[in-house]
């Protein structure tokens, strides 16, 4: 139907446009890396007296590191048993029908916007939290966790790690909920003949052969809390400090939560400042992603021996 | 492919939909065409943002055929923008300092810089206490009590300053802005005025005493000084609702905020000396002893050119900047923004410096 | 006196402790733990719908208050006050997302089909990988690097809804990618095979063959992406910026979309503060609602269309 000369301009142009766009992406990821640096020069140079409370740029980010990785962390504290749980709970004990539905509704709610959840936790959960708080500081305020005084508000750090672990369980659950269906069903019905109860078999089958995929989905979940910016500006009082004291008014910021704080109203070096610390949030995240990879691409080495 | 076809096409089929609402919002059957047309854009202070919208929608529906766009970027945005010649005119919380006037002046071809005080908002210090409607603070009090010196409600100089009243034995929260703003600016600016010994920092936009309660914008400030018992916080007075607000003290009284107790201690302060025609800026003096003034105060500017390239824009920003200064305008950003109407005084000296506003073709 | 959390906790802990007392008694260890774990899992998934059933019950009671057709028809243009609508920034999300799926669909479809069909070597492998880190660009870092980029062009201040387009696409391509290649991946290479054995140059097996097979998936795929963006607040909020006006223009001047009208609306509700408040939840609600169309659509489209024999 057409010449061979044909044949290969169409092809060539069509894995031209293919290559291309694997390509771009590439070039916009390098982009990305590139634009930031550029934008943050000037904060590397600047002198501290220009900089917003006169601080260096480093002594400007220690806090902001700290509350963005302690309010992840909490986050992740939380969701890991629980989205174990829910994904337990949806691959091997609900009805199928019911496990069907559900797993939908899970689904769905890993796409609710965040600026919802950041609504939802400044005006319900934290109030709700107050009398929680003021009791674990008259009860634990021995341990410097819980130390206290206990926020007014309940717009505390503890607050922000929880809203969080609410909005990452939904992913977190879907990943644990495939890697658990995915367990082979002869170790599960062998283990079963051998007379385990239901948990044996879990502990012994389900859970070993998930690990892997329940750290990453960990990672992933961890990248998310990272990054999340509305839910923790509307929810977090971010007054600065550095405290392990998880309960008081006084916590430090996130990196996203005080760009988007700080974005709108600023001009100049603090523009630069701001996208010098989404770089290193950049970084940040990264690296965790770097590591998921890792750990899931290890897996599938070992599929072959596991299955 | 599909869904971008399917988003485009909903974007398609919405427009006529659109077009037919699209008259509904002007709400105003009786707009007139008054023979001004065209587009002047503005930018800066976020907090002249809820009075701008109301005289952007009151002068445009008084002049249909003209289009004013007010970007709230911040005041340093504004101020920028305006310098580059990006914007008409700009509002901001702070005036152009005398020696950045040169630079400001760069797209005005040759005229000045004008800058007006034509929004004067009360900020209110609003307080969350059971049973209590009604409080009396110095400022050295509130100095102490934001500087966090002062640290529970039933304090000996809380109770000097409110004799006869049933203090709780109860923990201040005090909550301060936590994004950088201009409230927070003249709020430090008034303690550090009126209380230069208890309150050590300089005046600043980013809130300078770590530790206490810290919250996104005014309202957020508002909402968490309501949810916390024992919480006390500053706000722009028109967003703090049914919460209670204290009574500054001023002299030997106790003044409550209103807005003719703001607009009076701007009436009343001096001009900064120094200035062109046009350039007024007011020197507010926090430490008045008048008790017919409310010291804290955001004093927000309209910064316009005396000269513009197009004669256009020029009638443009002269009409703008005179509604808005006129006792009409001042009255819809009193009752939408909660600001403190110019004093007559004061708008006659705006007025003059409007009249300056030319264009040079 | 403990609040409801922590009562909530003890009573949780004493339901666990009871159920495994009780079986242990009756029917030894191995059963005790085993209905204690049963418990546990229930716990945690009852725990877990909690906070997740409180979200919407606080989105529907407070949203529904403002549903009205005002809300659908009018901007916040010359609005103070009550009243005013959501129109512009409902707009602005359809063009904003309908621009980033203008941009991310076909760069992602393509570089799927590079990885499935062309891709060997270093650079697919380099391509793989940074698609996995693109999905992990936090999303405020997409908003920032739009900013950075035209910043350089346009000079400080720049806000447009192109700007925001371009931070969601990159936000929405990996997704695209991931999806469609899954999707690519399952078509049976015989097919391909006997494409190529009749002659047909591989552009065309890809078009003609290939890609019908994939379409149902990565239509589905797709929405889910678009589903992912379009409720993205803190991009925006960096360089599509907010404007109470309607605004059609996508390369001039601020463009509201919804996430951030609903931001918007909260953090600067205006006076009386309830109107703008009430706003928000009714915002918030339209999105979920938006988000809840699109994950149904994604599921109809890939029932209706799936090619028969693939399920």
């Amino acid at each position: 139907m057409t010449t061979p000369a044909k044949v290969r301009l169409g092809d060539r142009v069509f894995a031209g446009l293919s290559t291309g766009s694997g390509v771009l992406i590439l070039l916009v990821l390098a982009g990305v890396a590139l634009f930031l640096v550029v934008e943050s020069l000037p904060v590397l140079t600047a002198d501290p007296s220009e900089l917003p409370g006169e601080r260096t740029f480093w002594s400007y980010l220690g806090p902001l590191v700290f509350g963005t990785l302690v309010a992840a962390l909490l986050a992740l504290l939380f969701a890991v048993p629980l989205s174990i749980g829910i994904a337990l709970f949806i691959s091997h004990y609900a009805p199928r029908r019911l496990a069907r539905s559900l797993g939908y509704v899970i689904d769905l709610l890993a796409a609710i916007p965040s600026v919802i959840y950041g609504l939802w936790g400044a005006l319900v959960l934290a109030p709700y939290l107050v009398p929680t708080y003021r009791w674990l500081a008259e009860n634990a305020g021995w341990i410097p966790l819980f130390a206290g005084p206990a926020s007014s508000t309940g717009r505390t750090i503890l607050t922000a790690g929880l809203v969080l672990s609410v909005m990452i369980l939904p992913i977190m659950s879907a990943i644990n909920r495939e890697v658990f269906l995915q367990t082979p069903k002869l170790h599960e019905e062998a283990s079963l003949a051998l007379g385990a109860t239901r948990w044996e078999m879990i502990r012994m089958t389900v859970l070993p052969y998930g690990r892997s995929g329940i750290v990453s989905g960990a990672m992933l979940g961890l990248g998310r809390a990272l990054g999340e910016t509305i839910a923790v500006l509307l929810v977090l009082s971010a007054s600065g400090a550095v405290t392990v004291n998880l309960i008081s008014q006084s916590n430090p910021s996130t990196i996203p939560a005080n760009i988007a704080a700080q974005f709108p109203e600023a001009t100049g070096i603090t523009v630069n400042l701001l996208i010098a610390s989404g770089l290193v949030l950049f970084v940040i995240t990264f690296a965790v992603n770097f590591a998921a990879r890792a750990i899931l691409a290890r897996r599938s080495e070992f599929d072959g021996a596991a299955g | 492919m599909r869904t971008a076809r399917i988003a485009a096409a909903l974007v398609a089929a919405s427009l006529p939909l659109t077009a037919c609402y699209s008259d509904a919002n002007q709400g105003n059957a009786g707009a007139v065409s008054t023979g001004l047309s065209g587009q002047v854009a503005g930018a800066g202070s976020s907090a002249q943002s809820a009075a701008m919208q109301a005289w952007i929608a009151g002068f445009q529906s008084a002049n249909s055929e003209v289009t004013i766009n007010y970007d709230p970027v911040g005041s340093g945005g504004g101020r920028d923008q305006f310098a580059e010649g990006g914007v008409d005119f700009a509002g901001s919380d702070r005036a152009f300092e005398r020696e950045e006037l040169a630079e400001a002046a760069k797209p005005c071809k040759g005229g000045s810089v004008l800058q007006l005080p034509l929004y004067v908002s009360p900020i209110a210090v609003a307080f969350n206490l059971e049973g209590v409607d009604e409080l009396n603070l110095s400022a050295k009090v509130l100095a102490g009590i934001f500087d966090q010196k002062i640290r529970r409600w039933d304090d000996r100089s809380i109770a000097a300053d409110n004799p006869g009243l049933d203090l709780p034995d109860l923990e201040i929260t005090p909550v301060n802005r936590q994004d950088d703003s201009g409230t927070t600016e003249n709020f430090t600016d008034y303690l550090h005025a009126a209380a230069p010994e208890q309150w050590p920092h300089e005046p600043d936009g980013v809130w300078p005493v770590p530790g206490g309660e810290a919250a996104n914008g005014n309202s957020g400030v508002v909402q968490a000084i309501a949810a916390g018992e024992g919480a006390i916080g500053y706000a722009d007075a028109s967003q703090v609702g049914g919460l209670g607000i204290v009574s500054v003290g001023v002299g030997d009284g106790f003044v409550p905020y209103s807005p003719e107790a703001a607009a009076a201690i701007v009436e009343a302060s001096p001009r900064e000396s120094g200035r062109g025609p046009g350039d007024l800026v007011v020197e507010l003096e926090r430490d008045t002893t008048d008790s017919g003034q409310y010291p804290i105060v955001l004093v927000s500017y309209s910064i316009a050119c005396s000269r513009y390239d197009d004669p256009v824009v020029a009638e443009l920003v002269a009409a703008f900047l005179s509604y808005v200064a006129s006792e009409q305008g001042q009255a819809v950003a009193a009752q939408t923004a909660g600001s403190a109407p110019l004093a007559p005084g004061l708008r006659s000296d705006v007025l003059e410096a409007i009249a300056l506003i030319e264009g040079t073709a | 006196m403990p609040g409801p959390i922590t009562t909530a906790a003890l009573v949780g802990l004493v339901a666990v402790v009871l159920t495994y007392v009780v079986t242990r008694i009756r029917s030894g260890r191995r059963r005790a733990t085993d209905r204690t774990v049963t418990v546990i899992v229930a716990l945690a998934f009852l725990l877990a719908l909690l906070p997740l059933t409180s979200l919407l019950w606080t989105v529907l009671s407070r949203g529904t208050g403002r549903l009205d057709l005002d809300f659908f028809a009018l901007t916040m243009r010359n609005i103070v006050g009550e009243g005013g609508g959501a129109r512009h920034a409902i707009l602005g999300t359809l063009i904003v997302t309908g621009l980033a799926s203008l941009i991310s669909v076909p760069v992602g479809l393509l570089t799927s089909i590079y990885l499935v069909e062309y891709g060997r070597g270093r650079l697919a492998r380099a391509v793989t990988f940074l698609v996995d880190v693109m999905t992990g660009i936090p999303s405020i870092v997409a908003g920032l690097f739009a900013y950075a980029f035209f910043v350089i062009f346009f000079g400080p201040g720049i806000r447009f809804g192109l700007g925001g387009a371009v931070a969601l696409s990159v936000l929405m391509t990996p997704v695209v990618v991931r999806a469609s290649e899954e999707m690519l991946k399952l078509v049976p290479a015989e097919l391909r095979e006997a494409s190529y054995a009749l002659g047909v140059p591989k552009w065309r097996t890809i078009l003609k063959v290939v890609l019908p097979v994939a379409a149902a998936g990565i239509a589905t795929g797709t929405t889910l992406a678009i589903a992912r963006v379009i409720g993205e607040t803190a991009p925006l909020l960096l360089i599509a910026g907010y404007a109470s006006s309607l605004n059609l223009d996508p390369l001039e001047g601020r463009m509201a979309t919804l996430p951030v009208y609903a931001f918007y609306s909260f953090t600067q509700p205006g006076v009386p503060p309830q109107a703008g408040i009430d706003r928000a939840w009714t915002a918030a609600l339209v999105l979920i609602l938006i988000v809840l169309l699109l994950n149904l659509a994604a599921r109809l489209i890939s029932r209706m269309f799936a090619p028969k024999g693939m399920r």
